[in-house]
């Protein structure tokens, strides 16, 4: 095995683009990635829903946060259960703007006996396709 | 009898029955499952004819090959059955979900014996496809796309409820300082009683040093704490209370259900990753008895995944939340105060998804457990099936309740 772990597992499963979540998986083209955030409430909402499901009324929009965020826990992955993939770590990272706010990613650039909960970490995007994922490093490990 | 209280109460597990448990058996799911409830009908003491309700989980066509078993429509034509009440399907508190659907179907009176099977094929499929995780086919740009829940983890190779489980034990890791020497006992009880089960899967001893020495699956779960896919079925009949004077063997009464989901139904997103629904469902259902932890005579707690038997026991009150791992080390005290998946799990006597969990509450109760049969006499029993926002449980009581 090379000295850096693998980024993720050797077949990227792709989303499905449509209207509800193009926005998300796409942001990364700025390198910036965005949540649907209700104007009424401010509350930012994952996965994206029709309405706000906290006070079921303002509008949701797209809006830019910060990429920061804390590894609620991760795994290292060993099993083949996609052929061909090395050992990668499977992150839950909640945002910093909202702690009910996680996305499941993988977590790059860090040694994995170095994977601790409540790391904090900063978004980076890999393009596959149309798709920018949001991945997540060690905060400070891309300046 | 049972005029007041929660309706469950009306209900009873009055026959039990399981087909062949194995390996690559080599059956289809339809005979096995025949197999099973032909029992469950005899040990009730009924014929066929008096069967008039019928439900199942999963129901078919959902999951990996060898998951779903056949749907219920299959088994009511297999056995010619004349329904009035049926049902299946996968969304609800966990696998139990289909016996307390039956439960309430006989308190309301749709229905006075309802057949409810659990059926699996998971070996014989694993056998002939390889064992493969979803979406793990294929590759390239060939590789289809997909939409809903699982988009959000596809692409991070989370493609198991092992990876999502994993999480589990590496947050009480952090919160708790489980460690993986604690958590290993799961395996290692269940393999202990596993010992004395002659249908169980794996009976060969296992020590701590085996469990540490096996290879790793998503961190820090090994091949040891997920359990073992297999092929068999398992039914019970539901019925009235009324019914259990008649009953030709030991009625276990229905004392509550636990069906509660408080938090957001999902992997990534539950408020407590600690413990996920396990943590709504018993709350419901210490709130529908008089019953307390204490008394809790033996416990067949879900263990698909070996963490998951240890949010099961702090959820229950079995033992105080965040101290399941001292509680199980050793394994004395799963042991002796709170016997603990005495039938070797699913990890040791096969994944029949939560019905094992069910049926061996019952052999327990009725004490037909032969060498591993807690002594006693056993009087109240707690099943879990399930995990993660996927979770339902009941208390089942030899004597009658309510």
């Amino acid at each position: 095995m090379s000295a850096a772990p693998a980024r993720g597992p050797s077949i990227r499963v792709l989303p499905r683009l449509d209207d509800a979540t193009r926005f998300f998986w796409t942001s990364g083209a700025d390198g910036r990635l965005r949540f649907l955030r209700c104007g009424g409430c401010h509350h930012y909402v994952h996965p994206p829903v029709p309405r706000c499901p906290y006070c079921l009324d303002g509008p949701l929009a797209p809006e830019v946060v910060s990429g920061r965020g804390v590894v609620h826990s991760f795994t290292v992955n060993y099993h083949q259960w996609i052929p061909g993939s090395e050992p990668y770590a499977i992150g839950l990272v909640t945002i910093e703007e909202q702690d009910d706010v996680r996305l499941t990613t993988n977590l790059v650039d860090c040694p994995f006996e170095d994977l601790r909960v409540g790391m904090a970490v900063e978004v980076t995007f890999e393009q596959a396709e149309d798709v920018w994922l949001p991945l997540f490093r060690p905060a400070g490990a891309g300046s | 009898m049972s005029g007041t209280g929660p309706l469950e109460r009306r209900a009873v597990v009055s026959g039990i029955g399981q087909s062949d448990v194995g390996r690559r058996l080599g059956r289809s799911d339809l005979d096995l499952t025949v197999d099973a409830c032909l029992q469950a009908v005899a040990d009730a003491g009924l014929h066929r004819d008096d069967i008039d309700g019928l439900a199942t989980f999963p129901g078919a066509g959902v999951g990996t090959a060898g998951f779903a078993g056949p749907s219920s429509p299959e088994v009511q034509d297999a056995l010619r059955l004349k329904l009035n009440w049926h049902d299946g399907g996968l969304e609800g508190p966990g696998q139990l979900r289909a016996v307390f659907a039956a439960c309430l179907a006989v308190a309301a009176g749709l229905a006075r014996h309802v057949l409810v099977y659990r059926t699996v094929t998971e070996s014989s499929a694993q056998g002939e496809g390889g064992r493969q995780g979803i979406g793990g086919g294929g590759g390239g740009r060939g590789v289809p796309r997909f939409s809903g829940p699982m988009s959000w983890t596809l692409p991070y190779g989370a493609v198991s409820a092992a990876n999502w489980i994993a999480w589990i034990a590496q947050r009480r890791m952090h919160e708790y300082g489980l460690t993986r020497e604690q958590l290993a006992w799961i395996a290692l009880n269940g393999r202990r009683n596993a010992e004395v089960n002659p249908k169980a899967i794996y009976r060969q001893p296992m020590t701590l040093a085996d469990y540490l020495a096996v290879r790793m699956i998503t961190t820090p779960l090994c091949l040891y704490d997920c359990d073992a896919p297999c092929d068999g079925s398992t039914a019970v009949v539901v019925s009235h209370v009324d019914y259990a004077p008649d009953a030709p063997s030991t009625v276990c009464h229905v004392n509550a259900v636990g069906t509660a989901i408080r938090g957001r139904p999902s992997w990534d997103q539950f408020d407590d990753m600690t413990t996920f629904s396990a943590r709504d469902a018993a709350a419901s259902m210490w709130a529908r008895t008089e019953l307390r932890p204490a008394d809790v005579d033996v416990a067949e707690l879900y263990d698909g995944f070996s963490i998951l038997t240890m949010v099961w026991l702090e959820e229950l009150g079995l033992c105080p939340r965040g101290e399941s791992g001292p509680f199980v080390e050793g394994g004395t005290r799963i042991a002796r105060e709170v016997p603990l998946n005495t039938s070797g799990g699913q990890l040791s006597a096969g994944r029949l998804h939560g019905f094992g969990m069910l049926h061996e509450a019952c052999v327990q109760l009725r004490g037909e457990g032969g060498a591993r049969q807690v002594a006693g006499g056993p009087e109240v029993a707690a099943v879990a099936a399930g995990g993660g926002p996927i979770a339902g449980c009941m208390l089942l009581t030899r004597g009658v309740s309510g």
